[in-house]
């Protein structure tokens, strides 16, 4: 093999799993580093800089980095990051003198935001700081979006919201709640110099056509509909039979939300297999902790209603089969249908977009579902004023990937509003510095602690399932998220290989317990991933491979999968071939200035 | 602060035939010097005997005292240990030997236990055919007191300081062979490749198994003008041939044109590749050449050297019980005042 450009920030980058894992890069073990040094404002900041809203989702994030937390490789379970997350917020100091400043004279340009979700509010809070007016319209009386109609109060309390949210909006930003905006092109002859978009999937998928939807009406509700109408607290109770339709979060959310209203057999019901479920595997958890019943391989028939009241609804059992591609279809298993009895009937099997307010005439491309033709690098639409961000660009995701996409957008309307093209993206900011403190001693702490994954404490069920906005979990506190934070195996402190000085003494190679290192004769990367010390079996973790060694012809091949960056290499190393080096890597967001500096 | 290994281990670690994963026979972290050639025959010792499945139990480390002689708390920490005074560790594997014959002696010691101080004892654990592996890791000087040219130095190396060592060396591997080892190689810390499989050829030999492997002391010994040093052994460093070693049971397919195949005592087999020229590892006399002759030509002759597969170790010699003297029971050990009284009869 060639030897590895480490040059390239990409590599670095991708060895910090979580990180790179992330939708936003949020630097992971930095932060989580900075929790267990008690520096909790610092922690808080550097999530901010990066998430915009550390509370929201240290409590709600989907945690795409646990996954792919390392680890999970060696260990039974990852970090518990996002939870992390939540002890930085909960435990922080004042943050006001830490926000940017915004400066007296703007920079003469305006910018609209549509709807006051995590996407716009990042644009926001990336345009404020360069003396951009920004603008923002929404329909509902406070800011957030989706984060306030869909997340319910028990898992995420409506002063963390206001807090993060008002963060932003204290910004000098002109705000216009209570504002639905009914045409697009109203908005682009009030002369913004660019729009952003973000306006989410507003509209909850519905079982229009199956019998008896229309005499069940009064007690069937879209999910996310009626998640907003008990937010905004029109929706007070609801009867003591429910069924959930549907096997995603927000059906966690609706039957956890129902148990809280007056539900008492509250049922979920979906039609796919119970593993197979899009729910995050703690949302089912949670739900069944609160003696949710989630029945799988159901598909519904019908509603029932007598004398036009709703009772129940009808389901075909099913099971799954798959083909050899591994397609899956749900084929009838002949058992009779199953009634199952119900006052209300929550339908929460997905959400669509829903662009009624875009006049189709302004240059902007929808495609045949009605999807805007949008930029998935810099998030303009065909349009060039017009820029999408969040749910309402590239379909439905989550709030972690709504802000990497405000971030984006950010940086593309700062470029566009200062003529530049959009296509040459700034580069990341990125730094390498090694962290030796002394003979045996680093910078962080290197040593493995073997503790297994705390468990967040919970409320309890009898005072939660009371009380609509008494938070369940109750966090970490500050000495668990220590110990949870002692976990993490600091995968950005890198293991830096300077081939000149080494003397080959295969140090490094004996003492790593994790065999990530063998010396050997080079070859293809196939060829090398059979010959290393352990073997290779993750293909999409790198190989460092260095360049050819003086003394023997060979090359050093370090299998980045399982190193558990714990510096015993660098230790056992004569000749600081190997140095632990902390890569800092931090994308780039339009405050920072596009080539401004 | 660090240097503690953490416990987490590759989680797709091969397993050996007896369900062992390679930490089983590792033992505590060392405390030699970074980049010190011990640590890597340490690691070459855990890695042949795992490879070879040896229950960690079964084996016997003996030591004396120096920096080699600190390693047996750095590899096989399954395993029983000896740490014995300075030169002193052939008389207790002599001991340990003819009390419990069933276990596998791993005999560690340096240049100064074996070539100085323990001269007088190497040698008769030699002559006696111990059943062992001694392996000597030599870095030519005494690290642990500073650097100190030791007696395997050679005649004008250059020492950390400058001076020039005016003696002649002792040439344990040549020593060995004089005194009747039948098993006698040389090897090179920085070169697993061949050092793996003669650690385990030596643990398959039936007697005294003698392994000089030079080991480069990166702290008093590396400098330019070293004999000893990383880049001077890699510089002049020739081999007997390659070394394979080829377990019972397992298909020996490679091709002999230009190499030789030596079946161990106990079926298993060393193939050796690439021989060197007019050289004949059963022939004593053609390795004394050999090593002569790299000796005239400045270079380092490495792999195996000599070797007698079948040897009559010390308990064959003396033609002692089979069982070990820990389950000897009472009955045989005292066989009672009727077989005292035959005995007596038959010195009358």
């Amino acid at each position: 093999m060639e030897p590895t450009n480490v040059h390239d920030p990409e590599y670095y980058h991708k060895v910090v799993d979580c990180q790179y894992a992330c939708p936003a890069h949020t630097p992971v073990p930095e932060y989580i580093r900075l929790i267990a040094a008690e520096k909790y404002t610092e922690a808080y900041m550097v999530n901010w800089e990066s998430n915009v809203f550390p509370g929201v989702l240290g409590r709600t994030c989907d945690r795409p980095c646990e996954p792919a937390c390392r680890r999970g490789r060696v260990d039974e379970e990852p970090v518990a990051i996002c939870r992390l997350k939540r002890v930085a917020a909960d435990n922080k100091g004042d943050i006001t003198h830490l926000l940017p400043k915004i400066p007296i004279k703007g920079n003469g340009k305006r910018i609209a935001l549509i709807g006051a979700g995590p996407a716009s509010l990042t644009v926001a809070r990336d345009l404020a700081p360069l003396g951009y007016e920004i603008h923002v319209f929404d329909e509902q009386i406070k800011g957030g979006g989706m984060m306030r109609s869909q997340i319910p109060s028990f898992r995420l309390p409506e002063s963390v919201l206001d807090e993060e949210v008002n963060n932003i909006l204290n910004l000098g930003i002109h705000q216009h709640f209570k504002t639905y905006v009914s045409s697009l092109n109203s908005v682009l002859d009030d002369g913004y110099d660019a729009v952003f978009i973000g306006t989410g999937a507003p509209r909850g998928r519905d079982l229009s056509n199956l019998p008896g939807r229309a005499e069940g009406q009064a007690n069937i509700h879209v999910g996310i509909e009626w998640l907003a109408s008990v937010a905004f607290e029109h929706t007070k109770q609801i009867g003591k039979k429910v069924i959930v339709l549907g096997g995603g979060n927000t059906a966690m959310d609706c039957c956890r939300t129902s148990r809280r209203l007056g539900g008492e057999e509250v049922k979920v019901v979906v039609r796919s297999p119970f593993s197979e479920m899009r729910a995050s595997p703690w949302e089912k958890e949670d739900a069944q902790h609160e003696d949710i019943p989630i029945l799988d391989n159901h598909v519904p028939v019908s509603f029932v209603s007598e004398n036009g009241k709703l009772k129940g609804m009808t389901f075909e059992k099913v099971h799954a089969v798959y083909d050899e591609k591994g397609k899956r279809s749900l084929v009838p298993t002949g058992e009779p249908h199953a009634f199952i009895e119900a006052d209300n009937v929550l339908v929460a099997i997905g959400q669509e977009n829903y662009f009624p307010w875009i006049e189709r005439d302004l240059g902007i491309e929808f495609d045949k579902w009605e999807m805007p033709s949008v930029n998935s690098l810099t998030f303009q639409s065909t349009n060039e004023k017009v820029f999408f961000g969040g749910d309402a660009a590239l379909g439905p995701k989550n709030v972690i990937t709504a802000v990497a996409q405000g971030h984006s957008a950010a940086v593309s309307i700062d470029l566009y509003c200062q003529g530049k093209s959009l296509d040459v993206r700034p580069n990341p900011f990125t730094n390498l510095v090694s962290q030796k403190m002394g003979i045996h001693e680093w910078s962080y702490d290197s040593i493995v602690t073997n503790d297994d994954r705390f468990v967040v404490p919970q409320a309890e069920k009898v005072l939660t399932l009371k009380d609509r906005k008494k938070e369940v979990e109750l966090g970490f506190d500050k000495l668990v998220g220590f110990k949870e934070a002692e976990r993490c195996l600091n995968c950005d402190i890198q293991t830096v290989f300077t081939e000149n000085r080494c003397i080959e003494c295969d140090a490094c190679m004996d003492v790593c317990p994790t065999d990530c290192i063998t010396f050997t004769t080079n070859g293809t990367e196939e060829d090398l991933r059979t010959r290393l010390m352990a073997p290779s079996l993750r293909l999409a973790q790198d190989l460092l491979v260095s360049d050819t060694l003086a003394a023997t012809g060979r090359v050093m091949v370090k299998d980045e999968d399982v190193c558990l960056h714990c510096g015993l290499c660098a230790e056992r190393c004569p000749t600081s071939a190997w140095d632990m080096q902390k890569f800092f890597y931090n994308t780039t967001k339009a405050h920072h200035g596009c080539g401004q500096h | 602060m660090t240097y503690v290994r953490p416990t987490f281990r590759h989680p797709d670690l091969p397993k050996n035939n007896i369900n062992f994963t390679k930490k089983d026979y590792e033992g505590a972290l060392s405390t030699l010097c970074a980049g010190c050639g011990h640590d890597s025959i340490s690691g070459a010792i855990a890695q042949a005997c795992f490879e070879l499945s040896v229950e960690p139990h079964r084996i016997a480390k003996l030591s004396g005292i120096g920096c080699s002689s600190k390693t047996p708390a750095y590899f096989l920490g399954n395993s029983h240990g000896f740490n014995t005074v300075h030169g002193r560790m052939p008389s207790v594997a002599t001991g340990a030997y003819l009390a419990n014959r069933d276990l596998l002696y791993f005999g560690v010691s340096g240049d100064g236990d074996s070539a100085s101080i323990g001269m007088g004892q190497f040698v008769h654990a030699i002559r006696r055919n111990l059943n062992m592996v001694y392996l000597v890791m030599n870095n030519g000087c005494y690290g642990l007191t500073k650097g100190q040219d030791s007696a395997t130095a050679d005649n004008g190396s250059k020492s950390k300081a400058g001076s020039v060592n005016p003696f002649n060396a002792i040439d344990l591997v040549g020593l060995s062979m004089e005194l009747g080892a039948t098993f006698v190689a040389r090897s090179f810390s920085g070169d697993k490749a061949q050092l793996i499989p003669l650690i385990k050829a030596a643990i398959k030999h039936p007697g005294f198994a003698f392994i000089d492997v030079i080991s480069p002391c990166v702290t008093f010994n590396n400098n330019v003008g070293s004999t000893k040093s990383y880049d001077y052994v890699r510089e002049h460093i020739e081999a007997t041939s390659t070394v394979d070693f080829v377990p019972i049971m397992e298909e020996i397919t490679a091709d002999y044109e230009d190499g030789k195949e030596i079946t161990l005592h106990d079926g298993s087999a060393l193939q050796l590749q690439k021989l060197h020229q007019g050289w004949n590892p059963e022939d004593k006399l053609s390795a004394m050449i050999a090593l002569q002759n790299a000796k005239d030509k400045g270079e380092i002759l490495t792999g195996l050297v000599y070797i007698d597969p079948n040897t009559n170790a010390l308990h064959d010699v003396l033609q002692t019980t089979q069982t070990p003297l820990n389950i000897l029971k009472e009955d045989i050990l005292c066989p009672g005042i009727d077989a005292l009284e035959a005995l007596n009869e038959s010195l009358r």
